[in-house]
């Protein structure tokens, strides 16, 4: 267990302790405010654990990712036009569109290599972003308002309910690192993190990489895809914005701003990001300004992220 | 189907190509040469657009705007390159990513704080407002020939530059193999810096150009951008002669499609499947043809020899 305990993964526990406590913790201390805005962190930390999948172990630089957010999110919000309100029917359609999507853009993408990769995947999903741009049906630009949440049909658990909402948020967030963490660390995750650091060499032994690269890309664009049909659910709203190509730029600071290739930094990541543009958008309207900048030096200075500068030099790869 | 509708939307699709082939060219050098993935050149779009639109209308006149930007954007681009992004070319590309489009963040914001939130209205010179008869009932707009027409010279220019100068013997020769280059003496650092700053007045001048038409606006260099990235993509990164074939190829089909490609479906579709169909489709046309060049040619159409 030793090997378990050192700076990075007790800042992780300290984070998750605080997520699992916000909804008693804010209140009390006369910040109620402070619950949606973790729901809110914790929903980006799910979308950049699902990105870090395939980014830090699979070295596949999605600069696309959040279009899954905003394909989750449409299909709730165009089934909830429809009036179309159950979530047993809601939930795995939007999984069923992420994973037929992502599957796609996938099998495009993943025949390229490098610089070219980054930018198909930022092409494909500025694609489903005029797309829904477009769609004036679905209120174009202006997004579309959802009435009502995802109904699972059963008097006990209600999303309508604050907290039902906030742990169900918080229990994908567990999941999603639980299910990273078994990938990584499988024969899957070995095949993956090979490609990742010489993938000729893997083809040599003998493993077909392409279509393990494939299947992480579908599994990262479904778990993404579900933080966005959670994100439609807990803004009872979904917009083109959700997935603008600065939001997938920011999944991707998010992840390395936490340490990529950990298993949480993405989590870190996604609560120091938005905490910060919280605090610096209070300071000054113009906090992009020193933003921007921070952003350049992170990368210029702190490449392993808040993780890297956690781990001795020692201990690191 | 209308024939004059049918030319004049040809020659906007021509237009918007040229306005992405200055774009591109500047972006396919970059990587080309430096290996560099430069998100911020959609920052040297919008930087050009209101440096020179000021310029344009402290002294009264366009184009003494266009031809004080062009130092200008020189300038920048070589201060820009300088001071943030030589460190940059011994990274990967992700850390590149992640750096451009940190300073994409800042100049957004830099030319809100200096030029406002509502942008810049420069108004068309009067020796071009209005419009011309091409014969056989067409009229066209006096500015959009221009643009045409200086984006061809450009590109003509670009092509000398590169294949019958000295500048560009040393271009062409980073590009191919930068260590060898290198060694045999070509001060490496300093080619960067004039590449990338010849990269700066091209996207700058599209910026500028294109800003009597639509005014200048902040974040305005970033769908271009990614639409230049479609285009080098489609042409081939680091070939200036695939960038401009697939630039008119992207201007024109995009142009078309969201013209026409609604009475095309109207052939085969009921009306109003048709008509809601129709804009859907045509927004991600370029990118369906993208994604259908990768599929055959995933190198793009015309890879550079000895990449």
């Amino acid at each position: 267990m030793d090997a378990l305990r050192n700076p990075t993964n007790i800042l992780s526990a300290i984070v998750i302790g605080l997520c699992a406590i916000v909804p008693f913790a804010a209140p009390a201390v006369g910040e109620p405010f402070y619950v949606i805005v973790f729901a809110r962190i914790m929903i980006w930390a799910i979308a950049a654990v699902s990105l870090n999948l395939i980014m830090g172990y699979g070295g596949m630089i999605s600069f696309g990712h959040a279009v899954y957010l905003g394909v989750g999110g449409y299909t709730i919000g165009i089934l909830a036009f429809h009036g179309v309100t159950s979530a047993w029917i809601q939930w795995p359609l939007a999984i069923g569109a992420c994973a037929l999507i992502s599957l796609i853009f996938g099998a495009i993408s993943l025949r390229t290599r490098g610089v070219y990769f980054i930018m198909i995947t930022l092409a494909l999903a500025q694609m489903i972003f005029f797309l829904s741009v477009s769609a004036e049906r679905y209120g174009s630009d202006d997004g579309l308002n959802i009435l009502t949440r995802s109904d699972f049909g059963v008097e006990f658990y209600d999303l309508n309910h604050k907290l039902t909402m906030y742990y169900t948020i918080f229990a994908v967030l567990v999941a999603s690192v639980f299910v990273s963490w078994r990938l990584v660390n499988s024969r899957f995750g070995l095949v993956m993190r090979g490609a990742k650091s010489n993938d000729t060499r893997v083809q040599a032994v003998g493993v077909s990489t392409y279509l393990y690269r494939l299947s992480a890309f579908v599994i990262a664009g479904v778990m993404c895809g579900i933080a966005g049909l959670l994100q439609a659910n807990l803004e009872n709203f979904v917009s083109p914005d959700m997935m603008d190509w600065r939001r997938s730029g920011e999944l991707i600071f998010m992840v390395v701003l936490g340490g990529m290739s950990t298993l949480f930094g993405p989590v870190t990541g996604a609560f120091v990001f938005l905490m910060l543009s919280e605090v610096l958008a209070s300071i000054t309207h113009h906090w992009h300004i020193i933003f921007g900048p921070f952003l350049v030096l992170v990368v210029l200075f702190a490449r392993g992220g808040i993780a890297g500068l956690l781990t001795p030099r020692s201990a690191r790869e | 189907m209308d024939y004059v509708l049918l030319t004049e939307q040809f020659l906007n699709g021509f237009q918007l190509g040229i306005i992405l082939f200055l774009m591109a060219a500047g972006l396919t050098l970059v990587f080309g040469i430096m290996d560099l993935v430069n998100l911020s050149h959609g920052s040297m779009f919008m930087i050009g657009a209101f440096v020179g639109g000021t310029l344009a209308l402290v002294t009264g006149s366009f184009i003494f705007g266009v031809i004080l930007m062009i130092p200008a954007m020189l300038v920048i681009g070589i201060v820009v390159e300088r001071i943030s992004l030589q460190t940059l070319y011994a990274r990967d590309h992700l850390d590149q990513v992640l750096a451009t489009f940190g300073l994409i963040l800042f100049f957004n914001e830099a030319v809100r704080l200096i030029w406002g939130p509502e942008g810049l209205v420069v108004p068309l010179p009067d020796f071009v407002d209005g419009s011309v008869a091409l014969g056989a009932g067409i009229t066209y707009p006096v500015y959009r020939i221009v643009i045409i027409v200086l984006g061809l010279l450009v590109a003509l220019g670009l092509y000398l530059l590169v294949s019958r100068t000295r500048i560009g013997m040393l271009i062409r020769a980073g590009a191919s193999n930068r260590a060898m280059a290198g060694a045999l003496g070509v001060n490496i650092p300093m080619l960067f810096s004039v590449v990338f700053g010849i990269g700066a007045v091209l996207a700058g001048l599209a910026g500028l150009i294109i800003t009597p038409i639509t005014a200048a606006q902040i974040g305005m260099g970033e769908d271009v951008l990614i639409l230049a990235f479609v285009v080098i993509v489609i042409g081939g990164i680091g070939s200036i002669r695939g960038a401009f074939i697939a630039s008119i190829l992207t201007g024109v089909i995009d142009t078309m499609g969201r013209s026409f490609l609604d009475v095309f479906l109207l052939l085969f579709l009921p009306e109003n499947a048709a008509e809601s169909a129709g804009p859907a489709l045509s927004s991600m046309l370029i990118y369906v043809l993208m994604a259908a060049i990768l599929f055959f040619r995933p190198q793009g159409l015309f890879p550079p020899k000895g990449a």
